[in-house]
């Protein structure tokens, strides 16, 4: 039997198990389109943005830990997508994106809708290809799944002109493995390293484990929990690691980084020991590199060889894939004796005794922290939380309390302002029982809201929490603090009426302005199980997020909140102003 | 340092513009770069040079293995290897120059490809200091025109 181009692309996806595709038509795909018409075992979303097609999947691939996959047309459909590409890559996150192409004699021609995409691309994908030839079309989308989802995961992209949709050939069996001799994923790490690691390890007086999100790409959050309880050493998770490791566990000392709680942070610096795990030693969680873990040994574990010693010398270097190393290295240190760390847990119940996520309550208006407390407390830690950008994503990462991996799912590398609510989508498609709240700002629900349309059409229930301050209050934060007070462009005046819109988009919309309806209103919402409710929540204008290490800073200089009044740390410890 | 890098990559379009993308992507320095087929069809040859500290390279050296294209790289410095470079240079000849060129075209061991009424073009293939060295020892407002390949170069003991 002949198919097209088109035809074998869509049956390729199906052979590799795509349930959901987020995507967009235009004149490059739609013979793509037609295919998927005539497919039954694939859900189309169709978005509003191509960007939102792109954070979509890239949602239900952090929930699902499934490859995510988008479709686009040419020209303004990719560049539109570029946005959650670049995304997924900062992030590691595996997804396939298909974008149309012209037709192969009009490239370089300057054609209708045509761009380099592949040449756009590059710099953010893992890998990109240009299909030529119909006879690989198969063999190219089998290459891109394998390569999105192995090793240190990442977006591919598959950019296919539209006459090798239209041309025609007798169909093939899908290829079941593939081969590249220049991809090669890291095997089992190297037992030097591990016997090295595990002599820094047995001698530690102060360590500390430093976990990011490699363990949940990873899927090692079970091996996680083994090691650091066998081990009984306190551990630290990054913003894109949250939830491998209880956060309401006792060894749990929080988030690191520059706006990390203080016993996290002032371990870092006085560790002797720390054992990086699928981290990978950010300048958001490194704060003044020059200042970083002084007196440490540091073992460092990750999948991707670039990532050790790129920013930090490490002692050891481990390549491999976190779950497995993990595993050799509890076996390894089941018949090894470990220092007594008391001291060391004294010294951190000391530094925990601080409450350095404290904050004040004031009569009359909402504090956020209050808000994601609130909301932890309504889905009693269950939800399915996803962020935007700025303040309301630090609180949300201090003050929701995730026990478990793929709850969080926030734009940590990349930081970008719109992720929150079409990632929000894609983790309800990826899982349905599951509540899903998305907190953001009114600053960057903006840049999606369109996607409240899509959210309709197939009727995703999404609980948005909107903390409204009024300002771009991440921005206003640094020019309160550094810029003298001088807040330029951080003031959004003219901000529309969310309820109203929601309501117009056919959701249900709540505007909360005191606290005492808060809690009501949250239950309120989370019981409307199959409705999209946005919450607006008038929050505290002035309200800043602590701890924080300033640039230029060590991780032992944090400013701490202070009864209204910024305080900060030195070698001796807390300064409270 | 300065490091030669040998990269077999495969021979397909883009391959090329992955590696010099990266080197400007991530700030990484060039000095030059060389590129074309090999024996095997399917396979390039890409060299670069790079001056930069020693972890900076390896950081160069990962992130370009890190390429689906890349099949294999080596930093020929860190082993015997040799270096060879290809120069063209055309200079202004006239009858007060002549000799003083063809003298240092002998002391070089150069070879004249090319002689027009006014220039020669001189071709000379070595190490980059001694293409350096000759071309410093010309009058600097007799050279026309300068052409170099960048460096190729392959390593000194049979490979794995």
């Amino acid at each position: 039997m002949k198919l097209n181009g088109a035809q074998i692309l869509i049956n390729s996806l199906k052979s590799e198990g795509v349930k959901h595709i987020f995507g967009y038509p235009g004149g490059a795909v739609l013979h793509i389109y037609d295919a998927l018409n005539a497919c039954d075992e694939i859900k189309h979303i169709l978005v509003r943005h191509e960007q939102g097609a792109t954070h979509a999947a890239d949602g239900y691939a952090r929930a699902s830990g499934q490859c995510g996959v988008a479709l686009v047309t040419s020209g303004p459909g990719i560049t539109n997508a570029v946005t959650g590409i670049a995304t997924a890559y900062m992030d590691s996150i595996p997804m396939v994106i298909i974008s149309g192409q012209v037709p192969s004699a009009l490239i370089g021609n300057d054609a209708f809708q045509e761009v380099d995409a592949v040449g756009i691309t590059r710099s953010c994908v893992k890998h990109n290809f240009l299909i030529k030839d119909i006879n690989q079309i198969a063999n190219t989308i089998k290459k891109a799944f394998y390569i999105a989802t192995t090793g240190r995961p990442g977006p591919v992209l598959i950019d296919i002109p539209k006459d090798i949709t239209i041309a025609a050939i007798e169909s093939k069996p899908y290829p079941n493995s593939v081969e590249m001799r220049s991809y090669q994923i890291p095997s089992r790490a190297d037992s030097a390293q591990i016997n090295a690691a595990v002599d820094f390890i047995a001698s530690a007086k102060c360590p500390i484990i430093y976990s990011g999100g490699g363990c949940i790409i990873g899927n090692a959050d079970f091996e996680l929990r083994a090691f650091t309880r066998q081990l009984g050493f306190p551990i630290t998770q990054t913003l894109m690691g949250l939830g491998a490791y209880p956060a309401t566990d006792k060894q749990s000392l929080g988030m690191l980084g520059m706006h990390g709680t203080y016993e996290a942070n002032m371990a870092m610096h006085d560790a002797d020991c720390v054992i990086a795990v699928g981290a990978r030693f950010d300048d958001r969680v490194t704060a003044n590199i020059d200042k970083f873990c002084p007196n440490a040994k540091i073992i460092h574990i990750d999948i991707d060889p670039s990532s050790i010693a790129k920013n930090v010398a490490v002692d050891v270097a481990i390549v491999g894939d976190v779950k497995s190393v993990l595993s050799d290295l509890m076996t390894k240190m089941k018949t090894k004796s470990i220092q007594d760390i008391s001291p060391w847990w004294l010294q951190i119940n000391q530094w925990r005794s601080i409450d350095s996520l404290a904050y004040q309550t004031k009569s009359g208006v909402i504090k956020p922290q209050t808000v994601i407390e609130t909301l932890y407390e309504v889905t009693k830690g269950n939800a399915i939380v996803t962020s935007d950008v700025g303040q309301h994503q630090m609180w949300a990462a201090q003050y929701y309390q995730f026990d478990q991996p793929r709850r969080w799912i926030s734009s940590g590398g990349l930081g970008t302002m719109g992720f929150g609510l079409p990632a929000a989508m894609g983790a309800k498609f990826a899982k349905p029982e599951l509540d899903v709240a998305c907190v953001t700002g009114e600053g960057s629900i903006q840049m999606m809201t369109q996607e409240l349309s899509t959210m309709l059409q197939y009727a995703i229930p999404v609980k948005i929490v909107n903390l409204n301050n009024g300002y771009l209050g991440m921005v206003r934060q640094w020019q309160e603090f550094f810029y003298d007070k001088r807040y330029s462009m951080s003031y959004m005046d003219a901000l529309p009426d969310f309820v109203k819109l929601a309501e117009s988009y056919g959701h249900i919309g709540i505007k909360i302005e005191k606290e005492s309806d808060l809690k009501s209103a949250l239950i309120e919402a989370f019981k409307q199980k199959d409705r999209t409710v946005f919450l607006d929540i008038l929050i505290d204008p002035t309200e800043n997020v602590f701890p924080m290490i300033p640039s230029g800073a060590g991780h032992h200089e944090m400013l701490l909140a202070g009864r209204d009044k910024m305080a900060s740390t030195n070698d001796k410890g807390l300064n409270l102003v | 340092m300065r490091h030669i890098i040998s990269v077999l990559l495969e021979n397909e379009a883009g391959a090329l513009s992955r590696v010099a993308g990266l080197f400007s992507a991530r700030g990484f320095n060039i000095e030059s770069l060389t590129v074309a087929a090999t024996n095997d069809s399917t396979l390039s040859r890409m060299t670069i040079v790079s001056i930069d500290d020693n972890n900076i390279i390896e950081q160069v050296v990962k992130q370009l293995n890190k390429l689906i294209d890349v099949v294999k790289v080596t930093d020929l410095t860190a082993t015997e290897h040799i270096e060879r470079e290809l120069l063209l240079v055309k200079v202004d000849i006239n009858q007060q120059t002549q000799a003083d060129i063809d003298k240092k075209i002998d002391a070089f061991s150069c070879k004249i490809v090319d002689v027009s009424e006014d220039t020669y073009t001189i071709e000379l293939a070595g190490k980059s200091q001694k293409i350096n060295d000759f071309l410093a020892s010309l009058d600097a407002s007799k050279i026309l025109e300068v052409s170099r390949t960048g460096v190729t170069g392959v390593c000194m003991k049979r490979e794995n």
